[in-house]
């Protein structure tokens, strides 16, 4: 057992876990954090995409005891405060350009957008389908996935100019 | 990060009706109420049940595609802490019962048990051999590899055509591996063949895939050991189906059994059955008395979760020289994997309804041969068996129209049944009530420029551009809306196919919808909120939709098929009628008037004559529920049931083109533009529909162009996790055309089809037709799916393949 601290979606936790608990198995067995989906086990899918101290990461790809003193934000810790807190205008794009069907691959999904948008903030089409290549979708074929994440960018510019 | 105030999100996009009151919901792009959950990870997967004592298993599974089961020896896995049991297949062998296949084809299928833990023999790469129970996944995990097999090593039959020489037997005691095989004719095709100017014969391969819904497998079970009951939480598409299986599998009484579906992360057809874990964590939970829970891991999946597809067509065409298509005959051989799944015999045979697909022809003759190999079973994959007919079709089509050297248009033209024509009852016996292929052909050639882009691939073949171009064209059509219980006994199927809907009128006059049902992906809480809102004039937010329960839900037939609105939309605006008769005859009453004079319109009840004289429902609601004051002999409700059976099938159609520029010097393909123009009928979400088109056109494509199951002559699932069986990205697909043309059906009140698999039916050919067309000029008149750069590159090299 290794003692690791980490705070997640802004309450800090100080645990004992054993060397080989990946950080995904961390976050939904041990902190209930379950807003956050496991889609496979060969890193190939970002079902499981959390921001780490500023990036985006496949949370089973990593260690829980590699990731002590870390900052995480899930899912469940994009939104503003509260269960109906303001959401973030990637988690708004992608409702309102029907950017989902069933929702699992979503949270990585749009985990995944937030950084891309942060490292490049007026991505063009392909831009967005290249940087969205380590997700995968079963259900939406995409398209609306790459509109939403390009109108997120469009109010994301409106809102800091 | 900048944040927006939740309350100024959007609720639709835009409207594509004429409503100047805005209150028809029915054609709004109504944006979905199943959206904040997920946006925001409140969500409830199976996987994330967390339950007091709650204990997790793992299954041990065969590493061998063939073999005989020596020894089995859990001991040393029982020793390990925190391990809880762990057992083998001859300890369950008493209670294990068989899993149901629910499609007996024919009378003399041959239909093996197959026992959720095989017990003497493993026939397949993944079969269960031991579980083992521990008290997290890990330990679980660990205590698997301390479990001891002693396997006698069988002959692998991978190959179906090797399979039919029986020679190595997957069911010994079956003494074939031939499951069934399947005759329909209509009209002497041999006759016809011989006077026909024209024949053309080819075969085609439909490779096997994956389904991959995102959301893994998973089960818990919840025992409540002093009344003995059990509620089972599955990745299930069908929790009504599965509720009915497990009792009969396991003899517990179906009153006993409570099934619910939490959220479903997509299915596709993999989540339309009744698997071994859901049996042994009931058998388990059973046994230990404690809450059992079960995920596979993607690899595990890639494994024990049905596989799709994998048949080998032989097809043969007769016409006239002028392009009059004589007859069609199709020999198909299905690969079934190792045993029968729930509907994994039928999946093939409903092709033989589609084969003849939108033409007109004298003759037809389709024989299904099923195939047992030692591979994973195959069973219903997005589209079930009319992806595989239409792909045959569609593409003989292309090389009859090369045969006679005529554009392939003007030969779908030619025979395909004129929109005048309906209803028309085709070659395999099916009446296609409606249909309009000529206008869903001319806006899809219109949207795609189909003149201009064939005078740039006439150019390009003309300059021996390196980079060629080929268009691809299906116009399709399926079969929806499974289906008319009676058909359905006539094919032997063992269940019905109606839909169930209950209307409840809550005292403060919201509704609750509850429907049979089971939405994992499609937004029926939006849609079937819309439906409801237009029957009874109330507003869409007021209507809540409650689904994939037993006890909250009790009937249901579940969601695949495309049969949901179809059948369960139906059932619920069919309920809200006989609501709002209930309504109108305590209106009636309240209002002092005839029943007769009460018109009922945008959810107010007045009486003919005098507009002032009016109630809306929702007082009509709290009226019922106090009950002092309502006609003699009324029960004070308005609650309302419909069990809807439909009588026909829907048939969905559309015309998808598709051009693909081939770079001939690397294989590489490109979709440079897709357009697909469906005709679904009436549409209640436009955005919803066309959410649905797309995420089939990507699977269809990725048939086409990325995914295989790849076993080896070992029987060695070769593409056995995400590394090595490529789903497609958002880099790999193009950005898609999609419109609509709109021609209601007729055999329900709705005028609605159905869509959630027209797009993958359609694309696979339109994609592969491209491909071929693009080369045709060298030669080459077919390329195996998936068509990748190295087998396009190879076909080039090597000219017909
Ligand atoms: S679950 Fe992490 S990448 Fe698939
Ligand atoms: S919405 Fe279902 S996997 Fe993306």
């Amino acid at each position: 057992m290794t003692r690791i601290r980490m705070t997640v979606d802004g309450v800090s936790y100080d645990d004992d876990v054993e060397p080989r608990l990946l950080l995904v198995h961390y976050l939904r067995d041990r902190l209930g954090r379950t807003g956050t989906p496991i889609g496979c086990d060969t890193s190939n899918c970002g079902a499981c995409t959390v921001d780490l101290d500023g990036k985006a990461v496949k949370s089973c790809s990593v260690l829980a005891v590699q990731v002590d003193g870390s900052v995480v934000t899930t899912i469940q810790g994009l939104a503003g405060d509260g269960p109906s807190g303001a959401w973030h205008p990637v988690q708004k794009a992608f409702h309102e350009k029907h950017a989902l069907q069933c929702g699992y691959c979503t949270p990585g999904m749009i985990m995944a957008a937030v950084d891309l948008l942060r490292d490049n903030p007026a991505p063009t089409e392909r831009d967005v389908r290249e940087g969205l290549e380590g997700n995968l979708c079963r259900c939406t074929g995409y398209q609306n996935i790459v509109e939403a994440v390009l109108q997120a960018a469009a109010e994301l510019k409106g809102a800091t100019r | 990060m900048s944040e927006i105030d939740a309350g100024m999100i959007a609720t639709e996009v835009a409207s594509e009706v004429s409503d100047p009151d805005g209150r028809i919901e029915i054609g709004r792009a109504r944006l979905r109420k199943e959206d904040a959950r997920l946006v925001t990870g409140q969500t409830n997967w199976t996987d994330n049940i967390q339950l007091p004592g709650m204990v997790h298993m793992a299954v041990l599974r065969s590493p061998m595609a063939h073999a005989k089961i020596l020894r089995v020896d859990v001991s040393a896995a029982l020793a390990r802490p925190g391990v809880f049991a762990a057992y083998s297949g001859a300890d369950l062998a008493a209670e294990q019962g068989s899993l149901p296949c629910a499609w007996p084809v024919t009378a003399d299928m041959k239909q093996p048990p197959h026992p959720p833990l095989a017990v003497d023999e493993v026939r397949y790469v993944g079969d269960g051999v031991a579980v083992v129970v521990a008290r997290d996944r890990y330990a679980a995990a660990d205590a698997l590899e301390a479990i001891e097999v002693d396997y006698e090593p069988l002959p692998a039959v991978v190959d179906m055509e090797e399979a039919l020489t029986d020679k190595v037997l997957v069911h010994t005691d079956a003494g074939t591996n031939r499951c069934f095989t399947w005759p329909f004719a209509n009209g002497d095709y041999d006759a016809v063949a011989k006077q026909a100017d024209v024949v053309v014969k080819r075969r085609f391969i439909q490779q096997r895939l994956i389904p991959t819904a995102m959301e893994p497998r998973g089960v818990v079970v919840t025992p409540l050991p002093a009344s003995e009951e059990y509620t089972v939480y599955s990745t299930t598409q069908i929790p009504h189906i599965l509720r009915l299986m497990l009792a009969m599998v396991t003899g517990t009484p179906e009153q006993k059994l409570r099934v619910i579906a939490p959220d479903v992360g997509g299915g596709f057809g993999s989540k339309l059955n009744v698997y071994a874990e859901e049996v042994l964590a009931l058998l388990v939970a059973r046994r230990l008395g404690r809450p059992v829970k079960w995920t596979e891991s993607r690899s595990e999946g890639y494994q024990a979760t049905i596989h799709g597809r994998d048949q080998i067509q032989d097809i043969e065409v007769a016409a006239k020289s002028d392009g009059t298509l004589l007859g069609l005959k199709v020999e198909l051989m299905a690969d079934l994997g190792a045993y029968l799944q729930l509907v994994t015999p039928g999946v093939p045979i409903l092709g033989a309804f589609m084969f003849n697909a939108i033409y007109k022809m004298q003759a037809y003759s389709f024989t299904c041969h099923g195939v047992f190999t030692t591979k994973t079973p195959t069973d219903a994959y997005r589209g079930a068996g009319r992806p595989e007919a239409t792909f045959g079709v569609e593409r003989i089509m292309d090389e009859l129209a090369a045969e006679l050297g005529m554009d392939p248009m003007e030969l779908r033209k030619k025979n395909w049944i004129s929109h005048d024509e309906f209803p028309y009852e085709t070659i395999a016996g099916l009446t296609y009530d409606s249909g309009n292929y000529e206008a869903a052909t001319a806006k899809a050639m219109e949207l795609f420029d189909y003149d201009g882009l064939r005078r740039e691939q006439q150019q390009r073949r003309e300059s021996n551009d390196p980079v060629q171009l080929g268009i691809g064209i299906s116009t399709f059509t399926e079969m929806c809306g499974l289906a008319p219980s009676r058909v359905l006994g006539t094919l032997s199927y063992g269940a019905g196919g109606w839909e169930a809907a209950s209307i409840r009128m809550l005292p403060t006059g919201k509704v609750e919808v509850v429907t049979g049902t089971a939405p994992h992906g499609q937004g029926h809480v939006t849609a079937w909120s819309q439906i409801a809102a237009d029957a009874l004039g109330v507003p869409f937010e007021d209507v809540e939709v409650v689904h994939s329960d037993t006890r909250a839900a009790p009937q249901g037939m579940d969601t695949y098929g495309s049969r949901s609105l179809v059948v369960g939309g139906v059932a619920v605006h069919l309920a809200c009628g006989k609501v709002v008769e209930k309504a109108r005859r305590v209106a009636a009453h309240l209002l002092e008037a005839a029943e007769g004079d009460v018109d009922f319109a945008g959810g107010t009840f007045s009486v003919k004559g005098s507009p002032e004289a009016s109630l809306p429902i929702q007082q009509i609601a709290l009226a019922t529920f106090a009950g002092h004051n309502l006609p003699d002999g009324m029960e004070p409700t308005l609650n309302s049931d419909y069990v809807m059976d439909p009588e026909n099938f829907s048939f969905p159609h559309g015309t998808h083109l598709c051009a693909v520029d081939i770079d001939t010097e690397t294989g590489f393909p490109t979709i440079r533009k897709y357009v697909a123009v469906d005709d679904v009928g009436k549409v209640i979400n436009p955005m919803i529909v066309e959410g649905q088109v797309h995420g089939g056109l990507a699977q269809g494509i990725a048939q086409a162009l990325y995914e295989e199951a790849v076993y080896d002559a070992e029987g060695n699932l070769t593409t056995g996790s995400m590394v090595d069986y490529y789903v497609p990205s958002a880099a790999d697909l193009p950005h898609f055309t999609t419109d609509r043309t709109e021609t209601p059906a007729t055999s329900n009140p709705l005028g609605v089809k159905g869509v959630g698999e027209a797009g993958t039916i359609a694309s696979t050919p339109a994609v592969v037709n491209a491909i071929v067309d693009a080369l045709r000029p060298r030669g080459i008149n077919d390329v195996r799916m998936p068509c990748s750069p190295e087998r396009i590159w190879r076909a080039l090299q090597g000219g017909t393949s």
